[in-house]
């Protein structure tokens, strides 16, 4: 029940703050970790609860972007419709590259997701329509009353987005589909031999997990009225998404929501005010530090302190 | 049926039947294709010939969870936990799994599996804790949670002292007479002994003689397999 | 064609070290490319100060054996020693490195393209109407060498063939009195430093950049997959094949399509037949 009214609470307080007066980078800062509190949640998915790590969110980032570019030239689609397509083909994606892939070893499949990203890219790059290489320039549409800029409108829509994307892991988590990926990633062969139907969770877990990420990428074509192959396929996705998990916690719904927040802050605050590539190493640094020395992220250390400080007592 | 890897001819033509409630048990030295065989029968491996027919339904082309499903429960040689998860909640696995209870029913007969084998006290235990032993009688709970009609137990008592073996023994005797069908494959004689009521030894993926235990034992090829020629 | 063949053999010599790392030792070994484009870039060093590029390859050659070891010392410490969750702890750990190690060369060289100057830079050999570039006959004959040598060296030396054995059963070696830590160090270590040659090779073949890495991912876990993990004569194959597919879709489809043949490949045999060509 707690959990049901602190997410109406944040969509609440994402729009209040929306129609309120608060400084306009605020909403564009926000809006990039809110962003990323769907990616990181939706990478936990499969690699934080079954186990099976996909270094090619930027390619399911990127597809859903390109999706909803698509819509918007050859149809005129509204939003919503952008992002339901955008998942589905991204859903459709993770499909895909599961099937390929999700029978062997982790490893491969890890492997698999990187070679996404390239045949993507280098798919889109070939692609006229959408502008290859150099890109292309979209005109917003007019943006609706309460919100005075279309850059807030998309900062309430990523919240509800985020919301969505939690209550969307948090159920898998808590549900026997949870406990099934659990089994799978503490000990595959023992679930299989458990009756747990490990491919098809894995796929489940896969497809899911594409879905969301190609729906947080739809709106960014709005959000810079701009979308090219090289900023839309940053290899920066990937790392992050993989980073905030790790750094917040994966077993738990709640690691990846702390993880992308403060590290998505850390981003915005490095990149303006000392560099973009200095940010992307602070960013690779943290995810080392952190899978070497606080392997349950966050949460995790969170948890031994209120372990030392009950036991002192 | 067969099975190699590669050129390695793991098992060759390996045909075997086993009765509905027999304790049936599988003997041969390391390498002579035991775990293979258990390995294809559960479905972790698949057979490249021969078929595996389990209560009148052919079964090789099925995944594993499929088989379980069906009734084979196999337990790990090296017992391998759902670590990050506690005691009851492993056998909570197979129990939503395989049988299709919801979390309260589950948690229950988990409890109640846990009292039959002796478990009972390290229910809220993270399994990654627990002692050789313990883990050997998880592993077996995890198999029985399954509510198999077939139980293949991998060398549940290697490594284990006297004692613990005549307890890991007593809960086989136990399922067996509840009607499960067990094979066992083991390395400590006097368990295979006294409890198979047919055994078979294998050696370099072939079955070199099938009998009941006593005669087995005094078979030459057996000995010869054991010893080393 | 025979482009195809040179580059081929190339990307087989630079993948060795990959067959040896993840092919044998079973290490998530994603950084590797890294860390041969960061040979390229300590061979671009020295070439500042007039070294060649090969003689530099050769040089740094016992830096990234040391620099090998240190890496498998701290992985196995930190994750293989570990168990439960090493395998994604294990690889976003090289995820990590790997990355840093590319902002790290964006950071220090920036993202120009780095090149290297040699004799034999900028000729051709004239062969029957073909015109081959000598840097990529040096590079071939120096890859050619390497793979021989790499394998020999596993098959016919103690070490070598303990490498093999324990890949293939651990418990057998510690029984027989061999620590199987001690040899797969030292086996990452002769993989690492094999990549400092290939590195050194890459940037005579061509100009290189930090993100090189990333197609290199592609390249290298082609060849090691197709070839059969922990198969040595099979990198060569694998590399021949990969090397000729590309250059055939160089010749017919363009530039642009190139990269993601490698990854195209990859995909395939993964789905058709993950053990490759020679695997175990």
């Amino acid at each position: 029940m707690k959990f049901w009214i602190g997410a109406a609470a944040t969509v609440a307080l994402a729009a209040g703050l929306a129609v309120s007066g608060t400084n306009e980078y605020f909403f564009y800062a926000g809006y990039v970790v809110l962003q990323f509190v769907v990616l990181a949640t939706a990478w936990n998915i499969l690699g934080g609860y079954a186990g099976y790590v996909n270094f090619g969110t930027a390619a399911f980032f990127g597809i859903g972007a390109y999706t909803a570019v698509v819509l918007f030239k050859a149809a005129g689609a509204p939003l919503g419709v952008q992002i339901l397509a955008a998942a589905c083909v991204s859903g459709l994606l993770g499909f895909g590259t599961g099937l390929l892939t999700l029978r062997l070893r982790g490893i491969f499949f890890s492997i698999a997701t990187v070679a996404v990203i390239f045949i993507m890219h280098t798919a889109i790059v070939n692609w006229r329509y959408v502008g290859g290489a150099t890109g292309v320039q979209l005109l917003r549409p007019p943006v609706m009353l309460p919100f005075d800029s279309y850059t807030r409108m998309l900062f309430v829509v990523m919240a509800v987005m985020a919301v969505a994307g939690v209550c969307i892991a948090r159920y898998i988590e808590v549900s026997w589909i949870g406990r099934g990926l659990r089994a799978i990633r503490d000990n595959e062969e023992a679930a299989e031999c458990s009756g747990v139907p490990t491919l098809k969770l894995k796929l489940f877990a896969c497809t899911v997990s594409g879905a969301l990420m190609g729906a947080a990428g739809a709106p960014l074509p709005m959000y810079m009225s701009f979308l090219e192959p090289a900023s839309s396929f940053d290899l920066n996705y990937s790392v992050s998404a993989l980073a905030m998990p790790m750094i917040g916690g994966t077993s738990h719904w709640l690691g990846p929501v702390i993880g992308a927040i403060l590290l998505g802050s850390i981003q915005q605050i490095v990149t303006v005010t000392i560099s973009n590539e200095i940010n992307v190493l602070v960013v690779g640094v943290l995810l080392v530090v952190f899978v070497v020395a606080a392997p349950d992220g966050i949460l995790g250390l969170l948890k031994k302190l209120r372990w030392l400080l009950r036991s002192s007592r | 049926m067969s099975k190699h890897f590669g050129g390695f001819a793991a098992l060759s033509e390996v045909s075997l039947e086993v009765a509905a409630g027999e304790r049936f048990g599988l003997i041969g030295p390391n390498g002579s294709g035991k775990t293979t065989l258990i390995n294809c029968v559960s479905g972790a491996l698949r057979n490249e010939a021969g078929s595996i027919v389990f209560r009148g339904e052919e079964v090789s082309r099925l995944a594993a969870y499929q088989r379980t499903r069906r009734g084979i429960a196999r337990s790990f040689q090296l017992p391998r936990p759902f670590h990050s998860m506690s005691v009851l909640e492993n056998l909570v696995v197979p129990l939503g799994y395989v049988v299709g209870l919801n979390d309260a029913d589950a948690h229950a007969e988990a409890r109640r599996i846990l009292e039959t084998i002796g478990l009972a006290d390290k229910a809220a235990t993270p399994s990654h804790r627990l002692s050789q032993v313990e883990l050997r009688k998880l592993e077996l709970a995890r198999a029985m949670a399954a509510r198999p009609r077939l139980l293949i137990s991998d060398e549940a008592m290697a490594g284990l002292a006297g004692n613990e073996v005549d307890e890991v023994l007593k809960i086989l005797f136990d399922l067996n007479a509840a009607g499960i069908t067990i094979i066992m494959i083991e390395h400590i004689m006097q368990a295979v002994m006294r409890f198979s009521q047919r055994v078979i030894c294998l050696d370099a993926g072939r079955i070199i003689c099938e009998g009941a235990p006593a005669e087995i034992v005094k078979n030459p090829g057996v000995q010869k397999a054991y010893l080393g020629a | 064609m025979l482009f195809g063949i040179l580059v081929g053999c190339f990307y087989a010599a630079v993948s060795v070290g990959l067959s040896v790392a993840f092919g044998l030792l079973d290490v998530p070994h994603v950084a590797h490319p890294a860390l041969m484009v960061l040979g390229s870039y300590c061979t671009y060093l020295l070439g500042l100060y007039g070294w060649d590029p090969i003689v530099a390859g050769i040089a740094l050659t016992p830096l990234f054996f040391l620099l090998g070891i240190a890496i498998y010392r701290f992985y196995y410490e930190t994750f293989e020693r570990r168990g439960s969750d090493a395998g994604v702890r294990g690889l976003a750990f090289f995820f990590g490195l790997a990355f840093i190690i590319e902002v790290g060369l964006i950071l220090v060289f920036g993202v120009d393209q780095r090149m290297v100057e040699a004799d034999y830079i900028g000729k051709s050999l004239s062969l029957g109407g073909y015109r081959i570039p000598w840097r990529l006959l040096v590079a071939f004959a120096i890859a050619l060498l390497l793979t021989a040598a790499l394998t020999l060296y596993l098959s016919r030396t103690f070490t070598g063939r303990a490498i093999k054995a324990v890949a293939q059963d651990e418990p057998a070696l510690r029984l027989m009195g061999a620590n199987p830590v001690r040899i797969k160090q030292w086996a990452f270590g002769i993989a690492t430093a094999v990549t400092a040659l290939a590195g050194a090779m890459l940037i005579v073949v061509g100009p290189v950049e930090p993100s090189l890495d990333r197609v290199y991912i592609g390249r290298t876990f082609c060849v090691v997959v197709l070839a059969g993990l922990g198969s040595m004569t099979g990198t060569l194959f694998a590399g021949l094949i990969l090397g000729v597919s590309e250059s055939i879709v160089l010749t017919l489809f363009g530039a642009s399509w190139a990269p993601a043949v490698a990854f195209g490949l990859l995909l395939v045999v993964l789905g058709i037949r993950p053990q490759g060509l020679f695997g175990r």
